[in-house]
């Protein structure tokens, strides 16, 4: 049972939860390796997958989540264009709700648009990412994947590396795994990482190498380039020379350190290919993970009565 | 000028050795031994060695410009890293840093290396200075990692102001991860317009187009305050107003990273001298009145610019002998540096001696964290003797580099460099 | 008042234990087809101690897994509160396998008709057979179990406690009124 009606991000989200999703995520995983990878739970379940951005894999892990929950699905791919078109976003939530579904999986490039849809639906909302805001679902499998890997969260060394200001995934991460409590170290380029950031209980530190060292797990995000207006990183050889996870900074390492990215990979460039596709890395693993992570917060908002709410 | 290769053994006799680190200025010899510095101070003269008399003559750290155009590549027709440096030479100078404005631009690891590889058979240590931005269109950030990995000592787009407060603060919280300083040319292009010198009662007796205080303190202020920050250093170049000389002041009394130069011109005249409409006195920022001259003086003297940068930009005959709003901005200054500015500090408003050498040498190589202890046994000899009261008269037979854009020509000077030793090298001034 | 009255002791369950792994036995000459798959919670440890008796008689060690039917329930949307899931375990394909499946009470069928609908991810069993400890009666469900330990009648306001040394501390199955 989780205290929350939605899935808005992990910011003040309480640990017991979070761990219960882990905890029945883990239940999900075996249901994956079964041969009919179905259980009748959610059936008589809509859920719309409501996307106003380009998400292929996000989009494809909720849906084989939904369906493998036996609900019905549904896709909404919206352009912002047809928002421009005149029907407002309100307009558009209530349409569908009129519909009668239950829940609504949202991507959206604004930050808060989750949480402005649910001052107009009865639905349950989940964020699949608002903008640079969060996108709790992807920091809950990777927070799974590292419980997975080493047992607990709390006091784990996680590093963070990449473009944290511009990144959901940093932010949802941060929110996660400080209540979790674990040690995070958040490292880039200076003008990419806010001042203000160590008020999240992080810390910061532009020494990739020496983070390296630190570190018992690597987040890599991923450079993104659309989300850059004046050229804020001068070059990809040279983000790659002063931050790039390359084979020789992990090889230096004595310890073996965990290697994970939400995909999809700029190779050569955040992360060397090698290092990409070696052991160390986990990468389809958190891809497995997501399934499972996104079926057990599907479980546990919608199943019972009242949607999971004490 | 003569400039040989230092002999095996070469000792300096009877010179005074003003030593900025030690603050001390105390006869003895100086003996050279394979370039590098084997013994000084008072000691027997040995006699079969190749010697100069220095009576009369004070010798100390060779001198050091943060800030000169050496306009290589692309522009060779008025310099290049071979003659600037036998003008840095002829000034006193064993260290200079290199602006970025050539064509093309130093904005890659690549130009930062052809500096660096080029300037090795220099006969004096050349840091070439890396642009901030990619072209210096003032937009993107350029690969400064990379460059400050390849031997960059600082970023600048010096000659054009990084006009985009967005793109400024970005450089300056990016370079918070290299250490190094951010050197903006600070003027506002909306407020400068098409000033051709400091706007006030003379240029609008000449009807020249003004260029107002205003466009250099703004953008000042603006960069110390994004400076205060992103706890970026910040070196402000050529300083020439009142103004940005009390913004750096207050923003000094709790802040550590900000330090400012200024040039010889800026001490030294004031707009009056432009009523002849000599080009050679247009500069960028322009030279000012004498307001703002004395508060030049005023704030070198009491610290709050931290050193001399001459600011060295040769331009062709053909770009200065043109009317005064065609004429290209920039004077050469490494030859007349040492006299023009002793003449302002030290003659005419009493510094010591002592504190004036530190202008030239301890106080720019603590900004760019060159080695400040030169006079040491065992390090290599970066010197220079100069005759503090020979009396001279500044000409075209004076400078060295390839272009002769001065308007220090006919003045009267006290203290003369005769020797500078650099690299293994002494050139003798004549 | 609570009405707690002992029908079963320690001594009782063991001995319907044994009758219930001989009977297994009896019915299934091809022995080495068959897998147990205990039911989440108190039917996994009767399961265990079956599948040692029969490793008594027979000296055969049979595939043993376990089943968490809360995924598979047909009241999960209509309840209150979430079951805490304790995860299914079964390491082996259940094609044309004979299952046994184990439970401790069998009541109104629908336990059994989630574990039946939760087999079928894994395989095709040839046979599906059920053994209880106990059956209380009032099936909503056409289930019935193959192998009972006993069989207790019950009325409404009844219900039918096991407990195991397992799961519990003690052993004991008891009648329970309940207070209205």
């Amino acid at each position: 049972m989780l205290s929350h009606k939605h899935l808005l991000g992990l910011e003040n989200f309480p640990r017991e939860d979070i761990q219960n999703i882990i905890d029945t995520a883990f239940n999900f995983r075996e249901v994956l390796d079964r041969p009919i990878k179905k259980v009748p739970s959610l059936q008589g379940v809509t859920v719309v997958n409501l996307f106003f951005e380009n998400s292929t894999r996000t989009r494809i892990s909720f849906e084989l989540a939904q369906k493998r929950l036996s609900a019905d699905t549904v896709n909404f791919s919206a352009s912002t264009s047809s928002l421009k078109k005149g029907e407002g976003f309100k307009d558009t939530a209530q349409n569908i709700e009129a519909m009668k579904i239950d829940a609504v999986v949202m991507r959206h490039p604004a930050p808060g648009a989750p949480k402005h849809l649910t001052e107009f639906i009865d639905a349950k909302v989940i964020n699949a990412g608002d903008g640079t805001h969060e996108h709790p679902t992807q920091a809950i499998l990777d927070m799974m994947s590292l419980q997975e890997k080493f047992g607990e969260i709390k006091d784990l060394n996680v590093a963070i590396v990449g473009d944290i200001d511009h990144s959901r995934v940093a932010r949802s991460n941060i929110f996660g795994l400080v209540t979790m409590g674990a040690n995070v170290t958040l490292c880039g380029p200076p003008n990419l990482i806010p001042d203000t950031i160590t008020d999240l209980g992080v810390t910061v530190n532009y020494n990739i190498d020496e983070v390296v060292e630190w570190a018992d797990a690597i987040n890599v995000l991923r450079i993104q380039r659309e989300r850059m207006g004046i050229g804020l990183i001068p070059s990809e050889r040279e983000y790659r020379k002063l931050f790039g996870i390359t084979g020789e900074r992990i090889g230096r390492n004595k310890k073996e350190i965990v290697i994970m990215h939400p995909g999809p990979i700029n190779r050569g460039v955040e992360i060397d290919s090698g290092v990409a596709d070696s052991d160390q890395a986990i990468i389809l693993d958190q891809v497995l993970n997501g399934v499972a992570s996104r079926m057990s917060i599907l479980y546990l908002l919608l199943g019972a009565k009242d949607g999971g709410m004490k | 000028m003569k400039i040989k290769k230092l002999p095996k053994k070469l000792l300096f006799q009877n010179t005074e050795i003003l030593d900025p680190v030690k603050r001390t200025n105390k006869k003895g010899n100086i003996l050279l031994v394979n370039g590098k510095i084997a013994e000084l101070g008072i000691f027997e003269s040995p006699s079969d060695i190749k010697s100069i008399d220095c009576n009369g003559l004070t010798l100390t750290h060779g001198f050091c410009d943060l800030h000169v155009h050496f306009r290589e590549p692309g522009n060779e027709d008025k310099e290049t890293l071979e003659s600037g440096s036998r003008a840095a030479l002829a000034g006193g100078f064993t260290r200079v840093c290199t602006m970025p404005n050539t064509n093309p631009p130093i904005d890659s690891p690549e130009s930062v290396s052809y500096i660096i590889e080029k300037s090795k058979d220099c006969p004096i240590y050349v840091h070439p200075i890396g642009a901030v931005t990619k072209g210096q269109q003032g937009i993107e950030i350029s690969e400064m990692g990379l460059m400050n990995e390849m031997g960059a000592v600082a970023f600048s787009d010096d000659g054009l102001p990084i006009q985009n407060g967005l793109v400024m603060r970005k450089a300056l919280e990016y370079s918070t991860m290299l250490g190094v300083p951010i050197i903006n040319h600070a003027e506002d292009d909306c407020l400068r317009c098409d000033g051709v010198m400091n706007e006030g009662i003379i240029s609008t007796r000449l009807g020249l187009p003004g260029n107002p205080n205003m466009a250099e303190s703004t953008m000042v202020y603006r960069d110390l305050k994004l400076a205060e920050m992103t706890g970026a250093r910040l070196h402000v170049p050529h300083v020439s107003t009142a103004t940005s000389v009390e913004h750096i002041k207050l923003m000094k009394n709790n802040n550590n990273n900000i330090t400012a130069e200024v040039t010889p011109h800026h001490l030294f005249f004031n707009d009056e001298s432009l009523v002849n409409y000599d080009t050679n006195l247009k500069v960028a920022p322009p030279i000012r009145n004498d307001i703002s001259r004395k508060a030049m003086v005023k704030g070198i003297l009491e610290g709050v610019i931290d050193c001399i940068a001459t600011d060295h930009a040769p331009h062709t005959l053909h770009d200065k002998e043109t009317t005064f709003d065609l004429a290209a901005f920039g004077m050469i200054g490494l030859e007349s540096c040492f006299g023009i500015v002793k003449r302002v500090l030290v003659d005419n408003e009493g510094l010591s001696l002592i504190n004036f050498v530190e202008l030239l040498t301890t106080a720019p190589r603590k900004i760019m964290g060159f080695n400040c202890d030169l006079l040491k046994v065992g390090t290599e000899a970066e010197l220079v003797l100069f005759d503090p009261n020979e009396k001279w008269i500044f000409n075209n037979k004076n400078v060295f580099s390839k272009s002769i854009n001065s308007p220090f020509y006919g003045q009267k000077l006290v203290g003369k460099i005769k020797y500078t030793i650099s690299k293994g090298y002494i050139s003798e001034i004549s | 008042m609570n009405n707690n009255v002992q029908i079963m002791n320690s001594k009782d369950i063991s001995q319907k234990l044994i009758r219930i792994s001989h009977e297994i036995i009896e019915n299934h000459t091809d022995i080495g087809n068959v897998v147990i798959l205990g039911i989440h919670n108190r039917g996994v440890p009767i399961a265990d101690r079956i599948k040692e008796l029969i490793f008594d008689i027979t000296n055969i060690n049979l595939p043993i897994g376990s089943l968490d039917i809360t995924f598979h329930r047909d009241d999960f949307r209509g309840r209150l509160s979430m079951p805490e899931i304790r995860g299914t375990d079964i390491h082996f394909s259940l094609d044309d396998k004979v299952v046994i499946l184990v439970d401790d009470v069998l009541y109104s069928g629908r336990t059994i008709r989630a574990a039946l609908d939760e087999i079928n991810s894994f395989g095709r069993p040839s046979i599906v057979r059920l053994a209880v400890l106990v059956d209380r009666g009032h099936r909503e469900l056409p289930i019935r179990a193959d192998f009972v330990g006993k069989n207790i009648p019950t009325h409404s306001g009844e219900h039918v406690e096991v407990h195991l040394e397992e799961t519990d501390g003690k052993e004991g199955v008891f009648l329970v009124k309940e207070n209205n």
